[in-house]
């Protein structure tokens, strides 16, 4: 979108930046203004709103859906930060209708329940920038390919183990890695393997990286989880149900906030782990049953 | 690039897009430090405050004890550079924050947080610098602009926004401040700039 002036808006490296000025940072699950409030002033980069955290989308289950507008229009009021909003994967009316509203980021994701189980949205034609979840380095690239301007591992979310994040946390650098040292003959068959397009392949086998932010999501509940993600190679963290539904949650975001910016310091994480009351209530995620899995959703 | 002879410049790490400003100070010969305690300010020849939330940077700068230090450093003369939320640490008077936030101060401006509007209203642009022949291709992002400047503010860069005139890369002494994000572009001839201030002392 250009203007007779030389002045672009939305272009890739724009919608790419935002997510480069939230690394190190906390990004909250909100579903009020006021806890978008509590978010805002213990330290939190942006928030992300939603309907119900997914721990409650769990307990109550139904189909979850994109946040009601006017309550997305209270958030964005509540805040100066940035305000990201969730559509259902493929939903790309709802998606349509966050950006209208002015939200920062739209995160399609697999939290709420798919709209389309064959098509995620065709994100480049928006001009909101995306954020999409991901199990592995093929399932960035092929978001990535569809307009995503920022990755954040999918974990399992609404659950408060960590676990799976740290295993697509891993296998998402390992397979990066695995792409740097290859040769560049082999590039080939490591996208067919990938199932992502080979330029993608190609540049981060180049450069070793992914050429978006990329931040953890799901399962994160305490401090040393953030901290965790964060020397396993996260840019930032997703933390849902992690806060709000902890017992304390004013001191839990501050405090995860803090062990985010000295992960590689545990004199501060034990510091900021003391007296947060209870954390959430979690639920083992080889307990799920494989139906309710939520990282399944999407491809 | 980094020689043991480059000055030590700081890059501020609590949060926000830190290894864009290491990679281009190194890329200008600098050695870095980051700095996230009032102890590694010691011995610095300069320091970059960068991109990112400056809610969330005051908040940490006050809970890690790094705002009264940083604020006798930079009235002591410590050469400093700061970008988007950087500029918004260094202004002396702020407009649109959040209740209670406060700056650093160093840079006798007003500031407006988030001027420009929203994500869907970032942008990038060429823009014509004071002092450089060839014009700096600029990324705005939720961008703030200098509302008022004092008159020891020199304007090295402005945008026209709604027939007005916004100063968005201003320099006051040894206190240089940008709206926009040349870490993000390859483009190393601000920092640069204020690397040359550094070696001035």
């Amino acid at each position: 979108m250009s203007t007779d002036s030389g002045t672009d808006t939305s272009t890739s490296r724009v919608k790419r930046g935002l997510a480069e000025m939230l690394k190190g940072g906390v990004i909250m699950d909100v579903v009020t203004p006021e806890q978008a409030k509590i978010a805002e002033d213990a330290g939190a980069v942006a928030v992300m709103a939603l309907e119900r955290v997914p721990a409650d989308i769990r307990a109550q289950g139904g189909v979850a859906r994109m946040s009601d507008p006017d309550m997305i229009e209270g958030i964005i009021g509540a805040v100066s930060i940035p305000v990201m909003a969730k559509a259902r994967i493929g939903h790309f009316v709802e998606a349509r209708v966050l950006q209208s509203l002015g939200v920062d980021y739209i995160d399609e994701s697999e939290v709420l329940t798919p709209a389309d189980y064959a098509h995620h949205i065709d994100k480049a034609g928006f001009r909101v920038p995306f954020v999409c979840g991901a199990t592995d380095l093929g399932e960035a690239l092929r978001r990535l390919s569809e307009g995503a301007a920022m990755i954040r591992s999918k974990g399992e979310a609404g659950t408060g183990d960590v676990s799976n994040a740290t295993t697509h946390m891993r296998t998402i650098r390992s397979q990066i890695a695995r792409l740097a040292a290859i040769p560049a003959d082999e590039l080939h068959v490591a996208a067919k393997e990938l199932g992502a397009p080979y330029d993608l392949v190609a540049e981060v086998a180049r450069t070793g990286t992914l050429p978006v932010v990329l931040f953890t999501a799901g399962g994160i509940a305490t401090p040393a989880d953030a901290a965790m993600m964060m020397q396993l190679g996260a840019d930032g963290v997703f933390v849902g149900s992690g806060i709000f539904a902890s017992g304390d949650p004013v001191a839990r975001a501050a405090a995860i906030v803090q062990a985010t910016t000295f992960h590689d310091d545990p004199d501060v994480i034990a510091k900021v782990s003391r007296g947060l009351g209870a954390a959430m209530v979690g639920i083992n995620v080889d307990d799920l049953p494989v139906a309710h899995r939520l990282a399944d959703r999407g491809w | 690039m980094t020689g043991p002879d480059g000055p030590l410049v700081g890059v501020l790490a609590l949060q926000g897009a830190v290894a864009e400003h290491v990679a281009a100070l190194a890329a200008c010969g600098a050695r870095t430090r980051a700095v996230r305690r009032p102890a590694e300010l010691a011995g610095l020849d300069g320091l970059v405050l960068p991109g990112g939330e400056s809610t969330t940077m005051d908040l940490l700068l006050r809970t890690v004890g790094l705002d009264e230090p940083l604020r006798t450093a930079i009235a002591d003369g410590l050469p400093v550079y700061g970008s988007c939320a950087g500029m918004i640490l260094l202004a002396d008077r702020l407009v649109d924050g959040v209740a209670g936030q406060r700056t650093l101060g160093g840079l006798d401006v007003t500031c407006r947080r988030n001027a420009f509007g929203r994500q869907v209203d970032s942008f990038e642009t060429d823009l014509d610098v004071v002092g450089l022949d060839e014009p700096v291709h600029a990324v705005f992002i939720r961008a703030p602009w200098v509302e008022e400047a004092g008159g020891d503010v020199e304007v090295l860069a402005a945008v026209e926004v709604d027939g007005g005139t916004r100063p968005v890369l201003v320099r006051q002494g040894r206190v240089l401040a940008s709206a926009f994000h040349p870490e993000l572009t390859g483009d190393h001839r601000l920092h640069r700039l204020f690397l040359d201030g550094v070696a001035r002392g």
